[in-house]
This record gives C-alpha cells, structure tokens and sequence, in this order.
C-alpha cells in the first residue's frame, strides 16, 4: 500500500505547465481565503454582511448549491449500472469524485458560517450531543458524512481493484451502489428539510421545496459533469464518448422542464393567493419596499435557465458543442443564483416582524468562498490525476514494481 | 428618548479581539498556542485561532449544562467568575439556582395601556449584560397606526418627542416563551431547552453559533453576538445567574430568559419593574389565584402568531 501513495505522489507532483499554473493559481486563492477566515475567527461574524435580520447569507447559498452537485452524481449511476448504459457507466467514476470534491466542500461552508467551530465536537455523538431525531442540521450532518462515506468506498473500491488489476466483485459493491442512489435523494431532501421546517419563514415554508431542490440539483450537478468531462478528455488520454455527453444533456432537459414547471406553480398560487406569503418573492422578483438588490440576479438567473431550457430541449442545439457548452454554463450560474442567494436571502426577508432589511456579502465572505471553491477544485484535480492513469491502466501495482 | 436602531456596529478594533483580552492566555497551554501561532501560517494558523478563541482547555472541554456534575457546575462557576473578575474587576455572583417547583412562568403585557416609551428596552439591557457596542436589545416596541395589526406596516424606528403620539399604538415584542418552540426542536446541539419553570434558555458554553435557532424563531427572539460583546465595567450588572444574564461571548446566541437570575428568586423581571404605567404583568401560570391567571381568565387575550401553534407563555391583551 505504501507503493501506492509514493506512486500518486510522484503523479501529483509531475505535471505540464498548465497544471503548475492551475495548482499554483489555486494555492494562492487557498491562501487568500485562509487569510480572510482567520480575520473572520478573530472579529467574529460582524466582517460578515450577515445581520439578526438576514442570520444565513452567501456560505450557505453556497453550501446549498454545492449539495444539489453532489447530489447529481446519481444521475450518472442510474444509467450506468441500473440501465448498464455503456458510454456513461465508463465515465461514472469521475462523477463520484466530483461528489465527492462537493461534499468537501459542503462541509467547509457549513464550518465557516458556524460561529463556533471551535465547539464543532459538541456534534459527534456521544462526545457532544447531536440532537436527534428533532433537529433537521443533525440529520444533514449524517446524511452527508454517509454519502461521502459512500463515494469515497465505492470508487475507492474499484479503483483499488483496478490498481491490483483484478476485477471488481460486483455482488459485493452493488448494495453500496443501489444504496447510494436513494442516499444521494436524501442528501439533497435533508438539506431542503433544513428551511422547509420552518414556519416562521413562509418562503421556505412550501412542501414544493424539496422536489424543487433535486429539481435544480439534477440540471446544475450534471451541466458542471459536462464540462469536466470534456475538460478531461482534452487534456488526458480518457475516453468519454459524445453518447455520453448528449445522455446527460438530455437528462438536463428533463430536469429544467420541471424545475421551471415547480417554479411556475410556485408563483401561481404566492401571486394567485396574494397573501403575505407573497412578500419574500415580490422582495426577490420586483423588490419590496423600495428595496431589491437580488432583482437582477434573480431575472438573469431566470433568463440563463429558459434560454439553457431551449437549448437542451432542441436536439441540433444539444449535439453542438457549442451550444451545448453554453447552455452548461448558463445552467451552472443560473442555478447558483437561485439555489443559492436567491433561496436563502428572500427567507428573511420580510424579517419575522415585518422589517425589510437586506443584504449583500463582504469581501471576506467572498474571499472565503473563493478559497473554498479552490480547496474543491484542487481536491477534484488531485483526485483525477491519481483516478485517471489507474483508469486507464497505467498505473497498477505491477506497473508501478516495473517502473 | 433616543432613536433605536439596530444596526451593527462596524468599528471593532483589533486591540479589542478577545484573544488577548482573554483572561487564560496566562496559563501554559494556551502560552504555548500562542507561540505555536507564531510559527504555523495557513491552516496551522486557523486551529490556533479556533484554540485561542476558546481561551482555555477548561473552556474548550466544558460540558453541557444539562450534563455537568455537581463538582462540575462548581469548577465552572468559579472558573468564570474568575474571568469576569479580570474582565470587569468586579466580584460576580453567578448563580445556578434550579426550577421552583410547582411553577410555569408566564407574561401578559396589556396593548391598552403600553405608551411605546422603550423603558422596558433599556431596563432589560442594564439588567441582562447585553452588548452596547455592537447593540443588542430583546425587546422590540414596535408601532401601529391605530385600526390595523399588520406586521410589515408597523415600525420600530419612531422618535416623537412625546408618547404615545395620537393615532397610534405600541405593541412590545420579546421571546414568547413558547411551549412548543421552534427555535430549541432545531438546535444541532441541544444548547437549547426549555427548564421545567418554563423559561427558554441557551448554555453559551455550549451553542456552536450555526444561527438555525434564529431562522427557526417567529418572533425575533434570539440575537447573535456578531462581535466581542462590550459592556462598560462601570455599567455591568455583578448578580447573575448561568443561564440567564452572565456576560456572553462573542459568535454565540442568546435571548430574554424572563430575568432567571430575578424570577427564581422571587422577583420580577426588569421590564415588569421599570414600566411606568403597569401594563407588563408577570407571575406563575399553575397558580389560579395569580395577577396573570387572573388576567387570562378574566381579560381578552390573544397570542402573537397563534396560528404558527408555537404556544407562547407570552400574552398581550386589553385591559378595558
């Protein structure tokens, strides 16, 4: 096993150029967030733009969306090895680093917004107190080490098979898989349970919640798989094939028709009603009370998600990859506004007695997340630099006693 | 009268980051922490902050109210007492006096005769250590004009030089006390409960500060130390107790506890006291012959947000 580790070693470190400029770039926005997390520690979350008005801002829109991606991995696993479609089930491996790359990141978001980390042992059981089964953060909690837990043993699975140039026991991993396919649902249902639970904030309050989330977690996760896909396949010797790419995209198109059909629902009966239930969304789509900082985001987040909608829903458009690039794109920032900003902030916003009070993140809360996103990003290529080459088989225990 | 207005305050100096206040930093662990912090950059250089944020082991390793021996409470006790001596220079009384028996803590507050003066807001600072800079205030007097109960057309920001102003009335809003609570179902931790006398309190020592009771909380009840509380030696209040009104820390939650350090001694809370014209009333709700099941027998009375079923100890009514 020791062999191993010196054999990955050896692949991170050796590299082209551009991958020392991409991890040298990623190291100094590490930094850069890092530094800004420690000026957070120190002062408290008042360099925040968080206020008693608006307590949840950009960390958890963040953490939120980056569910919804890790979520998506499944999408590649139904086809690959409930349908045994061929062209995606080679690529489903990358999907599950990206998972797990997100769940890393979910975590850290989580952490930096608790004012406490420090007291972050008060939520192992036993050693503190997790508060189940009543609090919906308990359960998140478990929910999300249990899903890493699974995309780290399965793909770390065949890979370590792979390594060893023998052939993966299916009968024994294919529970862990079946397993994670409802697991990657509970994550994403948890984590809209967290606001859906909450009377006291109507925009969230909605059982049209929940469906919603995978809704968008399954346009965005695999629009962001897309373009890995293809990033991969250009700079390594991976094949994916464009079948592949094209069954993703269509599986996209699906995902938005709902999305965008829960939306419309959701503002028929807030608008139909006009009760004051109807404040958050007025606040988000028009502006309340003179106020409105999330109004352009919110239409240009509409406008990415139809124009990304057509895009995939036309099969010439679908097939270019052009096109199909942009509308990838489009999906990606459109569901990052929605996801993120734009579902926390309109929660608290008529505050629960009536005041409107907004909010925008700081630049450590910007440089934080930045630094988080880098942590993500240099994880998924670390990852890949070490999955990749056993993949393909150049780097097996036997290769590496040769070599 | 002054303007209230809740606003963060974003004048913190570094000088004043608790890390060197911190009374601990003298003990050879945290000396060590922060030598070693002098060393370790990067990621190395977060733990250390977390570690000298949380001033000592004994701090950091403190169990949860609810689980602390008796030995335990003691240690506790004197250790902060310690710290607030070096904090403020004062002797601390910091109580841990249990439930009264055969006692359900409730409030009514009478809208006919409230005049918006904020008194009650005050009292409550002076009397709960709350931070004056940034503010934090529990009580939350809010306006309406006369024939309507709307939230979102009522206001705190009103500054008369009289009150009450003519076609108006007040309406004060502070921790309801519910007894079926949102905002302690959701705590992660358990560092929220509701004590047998009925009183919604938070261990300190315990909340990682994930702010979910906050969303969870219809009523605006709990508040966040945002920054290092700040409280003037010469104006913080000595006699507390654990759960109640001992100073905070900063990245924790904290909310109205009905005065714990006064009501279970038998006294009423600060707000019940300083208000001039008698319209906050407060008392145990087991006893039929009390002021307050006086009044919910006998007056009209209604509950903010009924509908929410979070079943405020919290009663507003109309005295005539």
């Amino acid at each position: 096993m020791g062999g191993f580790f010196v054999g990955a070693a050896q692949r991170i470190i050796k590299g082209t150029t551009l991958y020392y400029v991409w991890v040298v770039f990623l190291l100094v926005m590490i930094a850069m967030g890092i530094g800004a997390y420690v000026k957070q520690m120190q002062l408290g979350l008042i360099v925040t733009g968080m206020t008693s008005y608006v307590s949840w801002g950009f960390y958890i829109g963040n953490f939120t969306f980056l569910v919804g991606v890790a979520a998506a991995a499944v999408l590649l696993i139904i086809p690959a090895y409930l349908y045994d479609f061929g062209p995606i089930k080679d690529i489903v491996i990358i999907g599950e680093a990206l998972a797990v790359s997100a769940l890393l990141m979910c975590l850290m978001f989580v952490t930096a917004d608790l004012g406490r980390p420090d007291r972050a042992w008060h939520l192992i059981p036993g050693l503190g107190i997790l508060n189940l089964p009543r609090s919906m953060l308990g359960w998140d909690i478990v929910v999300l080490n249990g899903y890493l837990f699974l995309n780290l043993f399965i793909p770390g699975y065949i890979l370590y098979k792979a390594y060893n140039e023998k052939p993966a026991n299916m009968r024994f991993i294919l529970p862990f898989i079946l397993l994670s396919i409802p697991w990657a649902v509970s994550i994403h249902t948890t984590t809209a349970f967290i606001y859906n639970g909450l009377a006291a904030r109507p925009f969230w309050n909605a059982s049209i919640l929940a469906p919603r989330f995978l809704a968008s977690a399954f346009c965005s996760g695999p629009a962001l798989i897309i373009l890995i896909f293809q990033l991969v396949r250009h700079y390594t010797k991976f094949h994916v094939k464009n079948e592949a790419l094209f069954k993703i995209a269509e599986m996209i198109a699906i995902a938005m028709a709902i999305n965008l059909f829960l939306l419309g629902a959701e503002f028929f009966k807030e608008l139909y009603s006009d009760t004051h239930h109807l404040s958050p969304l007025e606040y988000l789509y028009v502006g309340l009370q003179g106020k409105g900082r999330l109004v352009p985001w919110i239409w240009t987040a509409f406008t990415f998600n139809v124009i990304a909608f057509v895009i995939f829903l036309i099969p010439h458009t679908r097939k270019n990859f052009v096109t199909l690039n942009i509308g990838c794109v489009l999906i990606i920032i459109g569901i990052w506004i929605e996801k993120g900003m734009g579902l926390i902030i309109p929660g608290f916003i008529p505050a629960t007695l009536g005041e409107v009070w907004e909010y925008a993140p700081t630049p450590i809360e910007i440089m934080v997340s930045i630094g988080i996103w880098s942590i993500g990003a240099l994880t998924l290529t670390i990852i890949l630099k070490v999955l990749i080459p056993i993949e393909l088989g150049e780097f097996t225990r036997a290769k590496r006693a040769t070599t | 009268m002054s303007k209230i207005k809740m606003e963060k305050s974003s004048r913190i100096s570094e000088s004043e980051d608790s890390g060197t206040r911190c009374p601990s930093t003298k003990n050879p662990a945290n000396k060590e922490l922060m030598d070693r912090r002098m060393f370790f950059q990067g990621a190395a250089g977060v733990l250390a902050t977390m570690m000298v944020g949380s001033c000592s082991w004994q701090e950091f390793f403190q169990n949860n109210f609810r689980r602390m021996t008796k030995e335990e409470l003691e240690q506790t006790v004197q250790r902060l007492k310690a710290e607030y001596r070096q904090k403020y220079g004062k002797d601390f009384v910091v109580g841990t006096e249990g439930p009264i028996d055969a006692t359900l803590f409730g409030y009514a507050l009478d809208l006919q005769r409230c005049i918006g003066c904020r008194r009650c807001v005050y009292a409550c600072v002076e009397e709960n250590n709350q931070s004056r800079d940034p503010q934090i205030q529990y009580i939350r007097v809010l306006r309406f004009k006369d024939g309507e109960m709307d939230l979102e057309h009522s206001t705190i920001y009103y500054d008369p030089e009289e009150v009450p102003e003519k076609g108006y009335y007040y309406m004060p809003v502070q921790c309801q006390h519910c007894a079926n609570p949102p905002c302690t179902k959701v705590c992660p931790v358990q560092a929220t409960w509701t004590e047998p006398d009925g009183i919604v309190v938070v261990d300190y020592n315990w909340c990682i500060g994930c702010r979910y009771c906050m969303a969870a909380c219809p009523y605006m009840g709990r508040w966040f130390n945002f920054a290092e509380p700040v409280i003037p030696a010469d104006k913080v209040n000595v006699n507390t107790h654990y759960l109640g009104n001992r100073p905070r820390m900063r990245n924790v939650v904290e909310k109205c506890t009905f005065c714990i350090q006064r009501v279970r001694k038998g006294r009423y809370p600060a707000c019940v006291e300083v208000c001039p014209v008698g319209a906050r009333k407060f008392g145990n709700l087991l006893d039929p012959e009390s002021e307050i099941s006086k009044i919910i027998q006998t007056k009209r009375v209604f509950r903010l947000k009924s509908e929410l079923n979070t079943q405020p100890k919290f009663y507003y009514f109309f005295s005539i």
